[in-house]
């Protein structure tokens, strides 16, 4: 999308009424940034197309079906991750040093940043808007069974939880437990029930009912 | 810091609320907003860390009232502001008053999917062996410090176990200070919900964090 169009398109929106505070001075700081020579319009738009229309939790979903139904795959991930994702040739921004987490009968995986907003954009794509906020941030390493309540997940009362607090660079992507009846599916159909919570740890993936 | 942004185990922020089929933007600006903040991130003017310290430094009520990409915004514009490259008279105007800073690189369109694939790895190459080791009990110091951190609150003063070691990376302490690298290891350190939470926190359940050698001490 070129700059021109968005500007065009926001004053049309906005006809007759007045422009937000935040966007006129996201307005005026773009228009500052390009007449100073710091920013490439262009480039602003490449970011945006990437992270908008390229890079999702498909990547990550991808990755998970493997593991399902690659042994070998699988214990590549899990033992270095970020070389294991390397063979799809995925972005690695926000993504340098990944580590992957498996979800068992015993144990269940949740990913948090409780400081700010670490997320493995490669993988998932940027994050959704609980993700970021206090509610979740604070909650999911005090309560993380209230959360994932809040999500529809009751675990087995035997079953222990880990919350990874992302706190530094390396970024967790969780490998749910694959659903049972969907034993010698092919990867494209399983990556149809991997979903973006299932590999945050705060949702499981589809039944293979409501994969259709 | 301890500032607004360290919220773990806070109480009172009532239920989680996800919104189904989100967009990844819910504003044209918001989209500006972040490319203007990697834009300016990949011109090297600062690191992630002084990046993230410029947003937690934002007042608790302000931070606490700001959506995400808000606090993003008051964190960029506090950075051009402290670096020299914009005058907050310009940025309220949005027109060029002075001559602009050389920099010493700029995000051009050619140059961004490399840049992404490429990312901006922080491990670096030992220059000590690891003091600890997978399994040895430890505890996360008690420090308060005004500059960045990221040894969250709510595990201070608690014991843990050394889980995994991450290898050597950058340390956000001293990046965003302005004192270089000073990498030092990385441990995902494992506690237990009850030592961490008393009796709200169940025994068995663990929250990992990944923390730097100068965080602990051998419990």
């Amino acid at each position: 999308m070129h700059d021109r169009d968005h500007a065009h398109r926001r004053a049309h929106d906005h006809e007759g009424s007045h422009l937000d505070d935040v966007e006129l001075r996201v307005r005026a700081l773009e228009t500052l940034l390009t007449e100073k020579g710091y920013v490439d319009p262009a480039a602003l738009d490449v970011f945006i197309e990437t992270y908008e229309t390229k890079i999702g939790p498909r990547n990550g979903a991808k990755v998970v079906a493997r593991a399902w139904t690659d042994p070998s795959y699988r214990a590549r991930l899990l033992d270095d991750a970020t070389a294991a994702v390397a063979e799809f040739g995925f972005t690695r921004r926000r993504g340098e040093h990944l580590v992957a987490v498996e979800n068992t009968p015993e144990i269940h995986n949740m990913v948090v940043c409780t400081l700010c907003s670490c997320y493995p954009w490669p993988m998932l794509g940027l994050p959704p808007v609980w993700y970021k906020s206090p509610p979740y941030r604070s909650r999911a390493v005090i309560e993380p069974r209230g959360v994932l309540a809040e999500f529809g997940v009751t675990l087995p009362e035997t079953t222990k939880i880990r919350v990874w607090d992302s706190t530094a660079e390396i970024r967790y992507l969780v490998v749910p437990m694959q659903p049972a009846g969907t034993e010698g599916w092919d990867t494209d159909r399983l990556v149809d029930l991997v979903t973006r919570d299932s590999m945050i740890g705060t949702g499981l993936p589809k039944s293979p009912g409501a994969a259709a | 810091m301890n500032g607004p942004h360290d919220l773990g185990g806070a109480q009172g922020f009532g239920p989680v609320a996800p919104e189904p089929e989100e967009p990844v933007f819910h504003a044209d600006w918001e989209r500006r907003a972040f490319a203007l903040t990697l834009a300016m991130g990949g011109t090297g003017t600062w690191t992630l860390d002084m990046a993230r310290q410029a947003r937690e430094r934002i007042p608790p009520a302000d931070y606490l009232s700001s959506t995400y990409y808000e606090i993003w915004l008051k964190g960029l514009e506090r950075l051009l502001v402290e670096k020299g490259l914009a005058t907050a008279e310009e940025l309220a105007s949005g027109t060029s008053r002075r001559a602009p800073v050389a920099l010493t690189r700029k995000a051009t369109a050619d140059k961004v999917p490399a840049a992404l694939a490429r990312g901006g790895p922080t491990e670096r190459e030992p220059s000590a062996p690891a003091l600890f080791n997978v399994g040895d009990s430890v505890r996360a110091r008690v420090m308060n410090p005004t500059g960045h951190t990221r040894l969250p609150r709510y595990v201070r003063g608690r014991g843990g176990r050394v889980s995994a070691l991450r290898g050597v990376h950058v340390f956000p302490d001293a990046s965003a200070a302005g004192r270089g690298e000073d990498p030092h290891w990385l441990y995902s350190v494992a506690f237990d919900a009850a030592e961490v939470w008393g009796p709200e926190g169940r025994s068995g359940d663990e929250i990992l964090i990944d923390l730097w050698e100068p965080y602990l001490e051998r419990a």
